[in-house]
């Protein structure tokens, strides 16, 4: 009888595609924690189309390069994106307002460990993707680089990007700012960094509202694909740190695919 | 019940209860004699044992140049020199500052270890976090090894060693600094790692423009035997221009991709084109030199905004 019910338990298990789609792909060993500290009482479940792009050896443990790309599915209304293995498990978060949901940017890894996106439909479900990276340890508890140089405040908020037109009418922009992202976990170094960062259009809307933490690299690179207005002028950016310095500017938009 | 039979053999060996390299030297010119490391990523596997080491006698004494990736190579390089020849070493001269061309130097080290002035200083200030690397990757083959920097500054310029007309070439671009050394008489060029042969060229420390012009220096050479850092020996300038047209493909693909916005986790999935895609350990070398190079390229093709 017992050994019918454990055959026909590991047949459901078999079977039932939410059952399989919420046992890790990567095999985490602190999944259900990371899941609950993050998510809560919402329902979670592995998608491969929630696709998470990151190299499978981290040359640098200070800047480990992603992109999240969740296109195959539709009106995601946020991504999060996380490292299970960091002390700091929120590498940031994007709202898509009118935008693609699709970033790309940097995180510090403190040992190798996954490195996950979720994206949330408005049924309230969070699908998520993820890839393992291998890394040597220390980065997030290393002090950034900058303060090694003394005038690295005179250059802080400073920022560059720029735009490119899509086939699909969207603006690619990649906007990149000065900023040590300190995480705090450095001795003697207090959390310092970019905490939000909204990508308008030329109106004042919103496009993209992302809210980097803590684990997001230094002089953060950040890649998204906004939807403007067809003919708008320039996007304008509008973020602050943790400090309340305010990084604000404009880049312009050129939306002939000809250029 | 798992045995000593499923245990995977780790190579070179561990014979009779040592761990050994299993050196072989190759002349490959009179009197010049070639270890070659195998072309691969450093690992347990192979002990470290990346890099091409060389030695050459003069009648005056030994010209060894680099001493491997650690102490157990250091050891078995030095027997393999008495091996096959009664002259005693008497030069050790380091090309530049990577692990896997000197942490083989304690062994050597009742005589002066040579190197350019910035090689010699970079491995004093942080030889001991490549060494620190060295042991998460090679693990147990380096045992007893420890940083041992060179403690004397050479001479660029022509030197008549013994029979030898040879001349140090101050370089640079692989690294901090590159040192060669030319054998006139032979039109023989020890180019350490600013020549790949077969093998893919690696970035760490890599400035794409001082490479070249040292590529190019080293072309103007009269040259029979090229002796690469990594990969096979050849003859003429052969091997000076894979790694020149491999470092120009890779710069123009990165830049492209940079001037179309492409972010770095995207770079990284970019194809290897022919005859690049040929290179031993190219797949892994194009992710490292994505994290070495690309950030400095976004930032070129980004205007100023505030």
């Amino acid at each position: 009888m017992i050994r019918a019910a454990v055959v026909a338990a590991a047949m459901s298990l078999l079977v039932n595609p939410l059952a399989a789609a919420t046992a890790d792909p990567l095999n985490s060993g602190n999944w259900d924690w990371v899941r609950g500290f993050l998510f809560e009482d919402a329902e979670t479940v592995f998608d491969e189309r929630v696709v998470v792009k990151a190299p499978k050896f981290a040359e640098d443990n200070m800047n480990v390069p992603f992109v999240v790309d969740a296109r195959g599915l539709d009106d995601v209304q946020k991504i999060v994106v996380f490292a299970d293995s960091n002390p700091i498990l929120r590498v940031l978060s994007m709202e898509p307002v009118k935008a693609e949901p699709f970033i790309a940017a940097s995180l510090k890894m403190q040992q190798g460990g996954p490195v996950r996106a979720a994206a949330l439909t408005p049924d309230g479900v969070w699908h998520v993707g993820g890839v393992f990276v291998d890394a040597a340890g220390g980065g997030c508890t290393e002090p950034a680089s900058v303060h090694a140089q003394d005038d690295w405040m005179d250059h802080l908020g400073e920022m560059h990007a720029k735009t490119w037109l899509q086939d699909d009418g969207s603006q690619r922009a990649t906007i990149r700012a000065y900023h040590p992202m300190d995480t705090g976990l450095a001795d003697g170094i207090p959390a310092f960094f970019i905490e939000r960062l909204d990508i308008k259009d030329a109106d004042g809307e919103v496009l993209a509202h992302i809210e980097p933490a803590e684990p997001v690299a230094q002089h953060p690179s950040m890649t998204v694909l906004v939807r403007p207005e067809e003919g708008s002028a320039h996007l304008t950016i509008d973020g602050r740190d943790t400090e309340a310095n305010l990084l604000q500017g404009q880049t312009p938009l050129d939306w002939d695919l000809a250029s | 019940m798992a045995t000593l039979a499923t245990v995977r053999q780790v190579a070179p060996a561990r014979a009779a209860g040592r761990w050994t390299y299993g050196l072989e030297p190759r002349e490959i010119a009179d009197g010049v004699y070639l270890l070659r490391g195998k072309d691969e990523h450093l690992s347990v596997e192979n002990g470290g044992n990346i890099a091409n080491i060389t030695f050459m006698t003069t009648g005056d004494g030994v010209v060894l140049f680099d001493t491997g990736p650690s102490r157990i190579y250091g050891e078995e390089l030095k027997a393999a020199i008495a091996r096959v020849t009664d002259e005693p070493v008497a030069r050790i001269i380091v090309s530049h500052a990577h692990p896997d061309h000197y942490l083989g130097s304690q062994v050597f080290e009742d005589l002066p270890i040579e190197s350019l002035p910035v090689v010699r200083d970079v491995i004093a200030d942080i030889g001991d976090l490549f060494t620190d690397n060295m042991y998460r990757l090679v693990d147990v083959w380096m045992r007893g090894t420890r940083t041992v920097a060179p403690n004397k500054a050479i001479t660029p310029g022509r030197e008549k060693i013994g029979g030898r007309n040879l001349e140090f070439i101050a370089l640079g671009g692989h690294s901090h600094g590159d040192l060669v050394i030319y054998d006139h008489g032979q039109q023989l060029l020890l180019a350490a790692d600013l020549v790949f042969m077969d093998r893919a060229p690696t970035t760490p420390h890599a400035d794409l423009a001082v490479w070249h012009e040292s590529l190019n220096t080293l072309q103007a050479l009269p040259l029979s035997t090229v002796v690469p850092g990594h990969g096979p020996v050849t003859e003429g300038a052969q091997a000076i221009e894979q790694t020149r047209a491999y470092l120009t493909w890779l710069e123009t693909t990165l830049r492209t991709a940079a001037e179309q916005g492409l972010s770095e986790a995207e770079a990284i999935a970019l194809p290897i084109d022919a005859p690049f895609d040929q290179l031993a350990v190219v797949e892994e070398e194009f992710v490292r030199s994505i994290s070495h190079l690309y950030g400095d390229l976004a930032l070129e093709a980004l205007d100023p905004v505030n």
